[in-house]
Formats: structure tokens, sequence, C-alpha cells
């Protein structure tokens, strides 16, 4: 499912003397396959533009398409899709532990399926947690156990579990691993890239702060900020625009400002920014020079 | 005088019986000097912000004793001047928000410890503009964004102008520009108002920039000293489930392949000025 926005806009306590514009002109598309991330400022209008890929905010002006489904259609034929639309697209928002709430494992994982399909099976539903949870690593005795007596890490992986249950195509997070320690982030980055990998999931989008997680882990980028989208495509053409993105208070990977303050000494290395191709283009380039 | 002493603390959640009661804390001691920057590291579920809420007794100690500026936290009648003194900005800034709108926010706790009127108008301007949120001050806090909450919640905290300011990864969801100015703000108020920092904290980067890092697990203080002898540490790291900070992890991949780059590089800058000698002269 390739997602498709033109133009989308849209605007915060319309008519009150709150109103903020949250979105301006965004015309964005996802291709199904990539790992997309969403960088931009607080309050750039990330999370609102995610709120819409799964009609958690209603199209109000411009157009959006999500696979065959078109949103910005009428609202009783859009509101006949939204459970499909929900299906297929999977949104875990900013520290979805909170939102643990079951008594064990299980039954947490098992609420999201049991929405979706009541009509299940105690088989399907029990396959479908299973998987579930095995795909995020959690197995054996942690389906039992309360949610709360789980550490900080593994309680977001149950969170993400009970919207995978559903076998989303998307899956969108929003800040999936803030919070969580260095062990932690690079357990979860990497049940991320399994699951594209292996095509479990076909497209991931990640709202992120962090310009160096972005880099190493996205195959395409787009940068929000005051509602508009300003620059978009790969990591290694998004992050040369240095300047640009300091001011938007963004900033670039460490190899971007490495490769900078390198370029102003006149030593100009040519890498896309990832940590191990900026390793070896430095490494190249003593060697080749010495 | 010590800003916070902990004496052979132990704390546990539930009653020891049930499968969800646990014991956080052992025998557990830290002291932190006044005007001390502290970065406090380690694994989700350590202790770090059970350490926070035992302060400014949120919670008290099931043994031993916390003191903030020689009051024990165990005397309830020393609470309101601790709370007074340790202002704290939670991990969720949902968890602190009263008001519905920003600035009666930001307002409550100068109000709520007292001071005359003219002084609150003072503290909510300087704590509006030190946190960069004087363009909404005006807005409904349930409308901001997660960052913009934060940088509100951090903004009451400052209001009270305490002596101790504790961070429980107060800055998670702001934007890399919005935590490097929130944390020049701590910074400047620790240098030049004395003022000491609890940064509990998963940004190495972050940690980089305290006096002191102490790490925690299994309860206890498991290494203190500052970030390069820390971060130096191999063993500690993987043990605590920490990791370098993005440039020294760059800086050992360099070594690695053969670069002459010395150890104990922790930031982009000293890697920056190192790879610009090393590359320029050839």
């Amino acid at each position: 499912m390739r997602i498709v926005a033109e133009n989308l806009t849209f605007t915060y306590n319309k008519k009150s003397k709150f109103s903020v514009d949250a979105l301006k002109d965004v015309t964005l598309t996802v291709e199904e396959g990539s790992f997309f991330g969403i960088i931009g400022h607080t309050g750039s209008g990330k999370s609102t533009f995610i709120q819409h890929l799964n009609g958690l905010i209603p199209v109000e002006k411009g157009k959006l398409t999500v696979g065959d489904i078109n949103l910005a259609d009428k609202p009783k034929t859009v509101k006949k899709r939204y459970k499909e639309l929900r299906s297929k697209v999977g949104m875990v928002f900013q520290y979805p532990e909170y939102q643990l709430f079951a008594e064990t494992v299980f039954e947490d994982v098992a609420f999201g399926y049991k929405n979706f399909y009541p009509e299940s099976s105690e088989e399907e539903l029990k396959n479908a947690v299973f998987s579930a949870l095995s795909l995020l690593g959690l197995g054996g005795d942690t389906v039992n156990k309360s949610p709360m007596d789980l550490s900080g890490g593994q309680k977001r992986r149950v969170a993400i579990a009970g919207v995978l249950v559903t076998r989303p195509e998307i899956l969108v997070l929003d800040e999936p691993v803030a919070g969580l320690d260095p062990v932690g982030k690079n357990e979860l980055l990497k049940l991320l890239h399994n699951l594209h990998d292996s095509g479990k999931v076909k497209t991931v989008i990640i709202v992120s702060h962090d310009m160096d997680e972005v880099c190493e882990n996205c195959t395409d980028v787009a940068v929000f900020a005051e509602g508009r989208v300003v620059f978009k495509g790969k990591p290694k053409d998004v992050f040369a625009n240095g300047e640009e993105m300091k001011n938007l208070r963004l900033g670039v990977p460490v190899t971007g400002y490495l490769s900078e303050e390198l370029e102003k000494n006149g030593v100009k290395i040519n890498t896309d920014f990832t940590r191990d191709d900026f390793v070896n283009k430095v490494v190249d380039f003593y060697k080749n020079n010495r | 005088m010590q800003a916070v002493e902990f004496t052979n603390v132990s704390f546990g959640y539930g009653d020891g019986e049930t499968s969800s009661s646990r014991e956080v804390l052992k025998d557990f001691n830290l002291t932190i000097e006044k005007g001390e920057f502290i970065a406090l590291l380690g694994r989700n579920g350590s202790g770090k912000s059970t350490c926070a809420k035992l302060i400014n007794g949120l919670l008290t100690p099931s043994e031993g004793e916390v003191k903030v500026f020689g009051m024990s936290t165990k005397d309830k009648s020393n609470l309101f001047e601790i709370r007074k003194r340790a202002g704290m900005v939670f991990q969720n800034p949902d968890n602190q928000q009263i008001a519905s709108i920003v600035e009666d926010d930001i307002a409550f706790g100068p109000e709520n410890i007292g001071l005359p009127r003219e002084q609150i108008k003072e503290r909510i301007e300087y704590a509006l503009k030190v946190t960069d949120t004087e363009k909404f001050r005006d807005a409904q806090v349930s409308r901001l964004s997660g960052g913009q909450k934060q940088r509100v919640a951090i903004a009451g905290a400052i209001a009270i102008n305490p002596d101790i300011l504790i961070l429980d990864e107060s800055t998670s969801m702001l934007d890399p520009k919005g935590r490097k100015e929130v944390m020049e703000v701590v910074r400047t108020l620790n240098k030049e108002k004395g003022m000491t920092v609890i940064d509990i904290t998963h940004y190495m980067d972050e940690a980089v920039e305290a006096d002191r890092v102490c790490v925690m697990g299994d309860g206890v203080i498991m290494a203190t000293g500052t970030p390069k002898q820390i971060f130096a540490n191999g063993e500690v790291l993987a043990k605590c489930g920490l990791e370098l900070p993005v440039s020294a992890k760059i800086a050992q991949k360099l070594r690695e392949n053969g670069l002459p780059i010395p150890d104990g590089i922790l930031s982009k800058e000293e890697l920056s000025k190192i790879l610009c000698e090393l590359l320029r002269k050839i």
C-alpha cells in the first residue's frame, strides 16, 4: 500500500482563538517497502500527519489515499472503510506502554485482535497473539505475566505486539525508542528491521528526533517544519543541507557535522552519512593520501 | 553542605509477597554536593526514577534515610520545604500539568509557595523566556505537542527557582536543538546560580556534559566518575546496558581501522578537531 498526500491541510480548533495551523499543503508519497523517517522540530506537524494515516484525524482539506482507500472521500463513504484501514495501518503512539491495561500480556495483545475480529475462534486468536509476540522477541513465560512486571523495553514491545496482532501492512511508530535505554533501543530497532526485511510489515514509518538514528535506519526521509514538508528524499540528500537543517532546529547526524568540518579544512569526504560509510571513506582517504 | 544524601536506603514496590512486588534499591548510598551537575544513568527499571521520587519525598525509604540539605524526608514537616527546594520534572509532562492555559500552569508552583504577585509575574516571564515558551503562553496545555508540553513542565519547575533541579528524562520528546537549548539553560542555572542538577537520561551525549556520572544497576551505584572515566570503562558500560556516545563510537571504528585516534574522545567537537588535523596534513 502506497500513501499519497496532496496539499493536505489541517487546522486545530478552527474558528476559535486557539486555532493552530498544523499542516499546510503537505504533499508527500510514502512508497510501499520503504523504511520511512519523519523528522521535524516539536510542533512541526509530524504527529498530526501520521494521525491522518489511519483516519484518527479526518481529512479537512486536500487529498490523501492509503492503498486504494481515498480518505478525502465523503465522510460517510470513508467511515465504512475505517475498520479495514485501521487493521492495515498499525499506529503505535508515543510511550505506548502507558496504554497497557490488561492483567496479562496475552490479554493485552488479544484485545486489539478481538476488536477487529470478534467472530474469530479461540484457536485463531491464540495463533495471532503468539505470532505477534514472537515477532517482537517475546515468548515463553512472558505471555502470562502482568505487563506491569516487565522492563521498559519489554513493555513497549508488548504494546507494539498489540498493534501488530492484526497484521498491518504499514506500521507507524511515533518516537518508538524515546525513553528506552541504549540496549532496549538497539533491540527494538533491530526487531523493526527484521519485520521490515522479512516482509511481515511492508512499510515502516517512524517519527524521530534523532538524526543519527534516522540516518542509520531509514531508506527515505521527510522533514517537517511549521506544518510543511521542507525536504524529502534519501537521507544522504536530505542531510547534505547542513545549514538549512540547522536553521530548522534539527541539525545533521554526527557524520554530517564531521564531513562539514573536514570540508572547511579542504578535505572532501563523499559519504552517504551512515557511520560505516563515513568510516570507510575516511580510512580510504587517509590510506590513499598518506 | 550536601544537597542530597542517601544513607543505606532500601526501597521496594509492593508488599514483598505478590508477584508484582520488587525491591528496587538495596542499601543504596549516594551523596550529591551542592552545585554539582550529576547525570544518573542505568537501564530501564534500574531505580533512577525511584531515586528522584525519594529525593523530594514522593516516596520514603523502607530502610535508611534520605536527606535534602540536611532535612530528612521521613519527617513530614520537612516535606513542604524540601519540595520548595527540590524541583522535579517528570518523564511524561502529562503527569504534572494542572492548569488549562500555559501561563497559569507555570504560575501554579510560585503561587503554591506563596510568593507575592509581582514576583510571581517575574518568575513566569523568566521561565517563559528561558524555555522559549513565550509564543504559546496563552495556549491550551492540552493542545500542545509532546515536546512543547515538556518545555512547559520545565518552565514550571524553573519558576519555583529550586536549589535542586531533578530532570527525569525531561528532554526525551524535544528536537535536538530544543534539547540543547534546555540543557544550556540548565547549565547556566547550575553555573551562575549554583543550582544542583540531577539529570536522569538515556542520552549518552547529554551525560558527557555532566560534572559527574553515576551509573545505577541492581539497586546500587555500580560506578561513579567523570564522563571520561565512565565511558572508558567498557566493563561497566556492558554490564549496565550503556553505550558510547555516537562520536566515541565513530572514533573507536576509525581506530580499529588503523587511524591514529587517541582514546577518550566523547564529543563531536573533539573528534572533528583531531580528524581535521590528521587529514589536513596529508
